[in-house]
This record gives structure tokens, sequence and C-alpha cells, in this order.
């Protein structure tokens, strides 16, 4: 809790803060525990309901820890049009879980996400703040490998 | 002499490898004892060619594509420092029949220039549009663009001048800048490559704005699944603050201007400009009711100037050549050029900047070389989810927004989505209402149940349960969406489900 009492010290004189400060807290712990709501709506001047509301209309905001890794797989169009579709099926069935869950051994949640902006490379996966384009079965049993290895920054 | 290499840090060309290309390259350098000067620029939206590595010699940069490390210690065997022969050499880059028939101007140094070096971005025609604007007036610079035609390329077509002509007029001690990078449609990334690839056109593009309308503060929106584009926006950003670009007295002028980046949080529906202000505010990002315009009572209701990150840097070059230079470009109403992203199931897929006016067979065929597997390019999508799917008998409609408005399809933000003859469009319909239902705010009820009850209704025709009478639960499900919603979010859905509807029937009727 101290350091989400710095992240609130540090965000909440600036204009618009909840938006900065939830990322701020995200970024350091992985995810916006509700236990910090109360601090956050003090600090900024609005109710408990109103820090939830926030945070569970955005998708990007989670409030359960996560694995070592965000396996983040495209389910757009433009990846659906190169089979993404397979790729989700693969990932699931090789990890044994389906999205928003985090394999036993902490090393990966799965997520959907739409659109990473790599569309003419589809399809494309984001491990954490790494793209990847064109990726097949094996190439994303590699990555998963070498995530569960810790091989990756 | 030090030979000069290129290797893109562009996302697309990371994705490919270009990260351990470039490792690569260094690495053999050093062991072979060669110096070289290493600069990492965006990428020239080749992208079926990354990593692509150039080489600068005497007669122009010579392209070596696709470089893989396995590839690197051949190249130097071939003296590729050199423009040695080798079976990667495409030869000048520039002269490559993609690149060179294009008609760059908002892309003008993207995939040439290193994006996070500012004297890189000035020794080639960068700030000269500010230099400009500072010598005019607020209405003489709102002229220009006007009289360019340019017109909002975030997919609303709005002309930008009208737009900041209302701020301009708008009362109010503080005004702001706010860029719309909120790039959530699935086919585009031509605001990515702009924020990665050639950042300081931007933050050119929204200081002349600020200049333009009075404004002080600018933030750029941007969607937190662009990681790269976050961190080289910050470091531009940071560059022209220490040069005097930005800050309390923009280039000595004794007029303000201050950006920041803001990191959306993955809410598709935060594109749409209102929703977009609720956000920036800290708020759920619902749709606000218009009016008031955002340009009278836009964020912390405030007049308030929201753009595209494309429309923000195509101004630059307007106020650097003239308005008549940009409107030369084009066709009708759509004038200047537009940046088209090839995108899905294409060989050459990547970014086009062309004037208005080519036909999408020009762009899928010559450009794009058909599909990506050799299989006929059965439908196309255009403009992201929102989009109308086209058929073959479409692809003769010249890119221009009337054009487009005419068969009941949207140019959008310009990209362009290809499928092969493999898709089943009843369930690109479905995944339309699926997308509505996971994106919407909510607050309107044709989006917030109609998406819900949209793709319950597709199942059952997929299922094929009563076929004819869900097809008309459908239209009539789609009449109220695009009547009754509040935003496009809801508004737009029924063009993909109604346009595979109506030209790929037989997806829909013969389903067992």
């Amino acid at each position: 809790m101290q350091l989400i009492e710095q992240h609130i010290a540090a965000h909440k004189n600036v204009p618009g803060a909840l938006l900065p400060l939830l990322h701020a807290i995200q970024d350091d712990i992985g995810y916006v525990p509700q236990d910090a709501y109360k601090s956050i709506g003090k600090a900024l001047n609005l109710s408990v309901a109103e820090v939830h509301g926030v945070v569970t209309f955005y998708h990007h905001f989670r409030t359960e820890p996560v694995g070592r890794y965000i396996l983040q797989i495209c389910r757009a169009e433009s990846c659906q049009s190169m089979g993404s579709e397979k790729l989700e099926a693969h990932v699931k069935a090789e990890l044994g879980i389906d999205y928003h869950q985090t394999t036993a051994d902490g090393a990966l949640t799965l997520e959907p996400v739409y659109c990473l902006g790599n569309c003419a490379c589809s399809p494309a996966v984001m491990l954490n703040d790494e793209i990847y384009g064109r990726v097949d079965a094996n190439k994303i049993n590699q990555i998963i490998s070498e995530a569960r290895a810790g091989e990756l920054a | 002499m030090t030979v000069t290499v290129y290797i893109p840090r562009d996302s697309s060309a990371l994705s490919l490898g270009a990260e351990r290309t470039a490792k690569a390259i260094a690495v053999e350098a050093k062991k072979r004892d060669i110096e070289i000067n290493l600069v990492r620029n965006g990428s020239r939206g080749m992208f079926w060619l990354e990593p692509m590595v150039e080489v600068a010699t005497d007669g122009g940069r010579v392209a070596y594509a696709p470089v893989q490390p396995e590839d690197v210690a051949g190249l130097f065997d071939a003296d590729f420092l050199h423009a040695g022969a080798h079976p990667l050499n495409l030869g000048l880059t520039e002269e490559i029949p993609y690149f060179k028939n294009q008609q760059r101007l908002t892309f003008e140094r993207v995939g040439v220039t290193d994006p996070v070096s500012l004297d890189d971005y000035i020794a080639h025609n960068g700030y000269q549009g500010l230099q400009k604007a500072l010598k005019l007036g607020g209405a003489e610079i709102v002229k220009i663009v006007t009289d360019s035609g340019l017109r909002g390329r975030g997919g609303a077509a709005f002309p930008t001048g009208i737009k900041w002509n209302t701020v301009l007029g708008a009362k109010g001690t503080q005004k702001y800048i706010v860029c719309n990078a909120d790039e959530g449609d699935s086919g585009t990334f031509s605001d990515r490559m702009i924020m990665e690839d050639d950042p300081f056109v931007l933050i050119e593009g929204m200081t002349i704005a600020s200049i333009a309308v009075g404004a002080t503060q600018g933030y750029i929106y941007l969607r937190s699944e662009y990681p790269h584009a976050l961190k080289t926006l910050n470091t531009a950003i940071a560059s022209a603050y220490n040069a005097g670009y930005l800050g309390d007295d923009v280039c000595g002028s004794s007029k303000a201007f201050h950006l920041e980046v803001r990191r959306a949080a993955g809410a598709y529906v935060c594109g749409e400009e209102t929703s977009l202000l609720e956000s920036l505010e800290g708020k759920r990002g619902l749709v606000r009711f218009k009016p008031p315009l955002p340009a009278i009572e836009g964020l912390f209701g405030k007049p308030t100037v929201v753009n595209n990150v494309i429309s923000l840097a195509t101004v630059p070059i307007i106020l650097n050549k003239g308005s008549q230079y940009y409107a030369d470009y084009g066709m009708g109403s759509s004038r200047g050029t537009l940046p088209i992203q090839l995108a899905g199931n294409i060989k050459h897929g990547g970014l086009v900047e062309l004037a208005f006016g080519a036909t999408l067979r020009e762009l899928l065929y010559d450009f794009g070389g058909g599909s990506a597997n050799g299989k006929p390019i059965r439908a196309v999508q255009v403009g992201g989810p929102l989009g109308a799917f086209l058929p073959e008998s479409q692809f003769d409609t010249p890119l221009d927004y009337e054009e487009f408005n005419k068969i009941w399809a949207v140019l959008g933000h310009g990209g362009i989505v290809a499928f092969d003859d493999t898709v089943d469009m009843a369930k690109m319909a479905r995944y339309a209402f699926e997308f509505c239902a996971i994106e919407s705010c909510g607050k309107c009820t044709p989006c917030r149940i109609g998406s819900t009850r949209g793709a319950e209704v597709m199942d059952n025709i997929i299922n094929g349960k009563d076929v004819q009478k869900n097809i008309k639960l459908v239209r009539d499900l789609s009449d109220t969406m695009l009547h009754g919603s509040l935003c496009a979010l809801g508004g737009m859905t029924p063009y993909p489900v109604l346009s595979a509807m109506n030209h790929f029937a037989a997806d829909f009727e013969n389903r067992s």
C-alpha cells in the first residue's frame, strides 16, 4: 500500500488524474487492487463506486494479480483473415486455459486484444510489450516456451 | 569512410525480427573490424520485406530484404556495405515500384529519417510549416488549412479548417488541442507509423494548431496497445522541449504550448471524440450528447480541437507548401492524399499513400499483389470494424469519400482488410455484433442491447434455425441501431452486417 500511496501523491494534482494514476499502479504491481479504491477516491474526491466504475470500464485494467507474462492474441478482422481463430484454439489447448486466465505455474496470462496495429503482418500477438507478426503454431510454441523459461526480457 | 546502415525500429519490423537483425549486423561488423553507422529508421511501409536493411551509397539507399540474422554473414561476404550483389539485393529502395508509385506527402519522411533525431527532422523539411505559421495570424492559418480541403482522416471526414475556425472563434481563456491517437480499427496502422516513425511531424502539427486557435495545452490520447509509440513520442517531446519547440515560449514567439501523452486503456469506443474527452478527464468513456460540440465545450468544458493523428500530421506540409499544393492532389471533394493501409490476407501488405481517386482494384492487385495465399479475394472490409464489406463487383470504386457513400460504404481511416474465398460472411456479420457488444459504452440502448441480441440472432442463422425469419429480424434490428444509436459504434455496426447480407446472401441463406 505504501507504493500505491506514493503514486497517489505523485498524481493527485494532475488534471484528469485517474487514468494516469491507475496506469502507474498497474505498471508497478501488475493490477489495481480493490483495497486501493478508498485511498484513490479520497485523494481525487471520488466515491469508491466511481473508482470501481472507471477501473471496470476499461479492458486494460485488472483487479487481480496476473502471470509473469501477458500474452495477448489479436482477435480482430485482419488477423481473422489470416487464421487467428485456429491460433487462438491452439494456444488455449497448449496452455490449458481460456482468456482472462493464468497458467498454473504463474508464467502466462492469456488475454484477447482487438488490433495491435500490425495488420500487414497478421496474425499478431503481443507478449508484454513485445510484438510478433505472422505467428503460426510453431512460432507461438517458441514464444510460450521462451516465456516459461524466463528467457525474454 | 563509415557506411550508414538503416534498420527499422517500427513495430511491424520489430514483430518480424528487426531487433535481432540489427544486433547480428552490429556483432558481425565488430567481428570483422568494420566501423558502421547504424541508424534505426522508421519503416518504408513495405512490410512483406521487413526486416529491410538499407545501405547508403552515392547513388541513393540500396535495400536488402528481408534480412534475418542467418543472412548477415553472407551479406558482409557479398560486400553489401558497398551495394554488392546478393540474392536479397533489391536495388535502390526508392525505385521499388510499390514505393515509387506513391505520392508521399504526410509520410514524406517516414522510413527515411531517424524518428527520434530532431536534427534529422529539421534536415528533411521539418519545422518549416511552424516557422511560416508563426509569421501568420490565427485566422490566416485556419484559412490555409480550410483552403487545402483537408478533411478529418480519423474517419468522419469533417473539414479540419472549419473545426479549427469554431475553436478560434470560441471565447475562453483556456483552449486545448487533443490528438485522437486511439487507432483501434482493425486493418489500420498509419497513426502508429507516424508516431513511431516520424513523431515530430505530429508534434509540429499540434503546435501549429495551438498557434492557430490560441490553445496552450495539448494531449495525445494514445492507445495502450502501442507501447513503442509511447516511448518514441515521449522521447521526441522531450527533445522538442529542450530545443524550444515546445514550452512557454515556442521558438521565441512568446506563445506557449505544452504537450503530454496520455495513455488510453483498451476501450475502442474512446476513439469517439466525446468518449475520448470523458476518458481524458479521468472518467468512464461514456459518449456525450452533442451539442454542445467539443469545439465549444470540450475537454474540461473548454473549447477543444480534437483531430486524428494523420489530420494533424498533414498540417505541417500544408503550411510549408501552401494550400494549393495540397489541394492539387485528389478528386472531387476529397482533396490531398490518403495514407492507405493494405492488410489482412494480402501478399504485399503495407502503407500506400496516394492521392484520392485510385480504385480498390489498383490497391489490391497493382500494389497488394492479390491475396497472401494466391486464392481469389472474395471480400474486403474498408474503414475498420464499422466499415462495409465490399464484393469483387465493387472493386472499381475510386477511393473518395463521396464515391464510397454512394455505394453505402465508408473510407474511414483508410484501412483495407482483404479476405480470401474461405471467409464465411455470416460469421463476419456475427463478429461485428459481438465486437460492438464488447466495446459498447452502454449509454444508449440500441447499441448496448442491440449488439448482444444481434449476435444471438446471427447464431441462429449460422445454425440454420428459422433463417428467413431471423434475417428479417437482423434487418429490423440493424434499422433501429442505424437510426437510434448515440454514436458511430452502434450506428455503424449495421454497415458490416447488412453489407455482408446484401452482397453475400448465400452465406446467410444456405445454412444447414
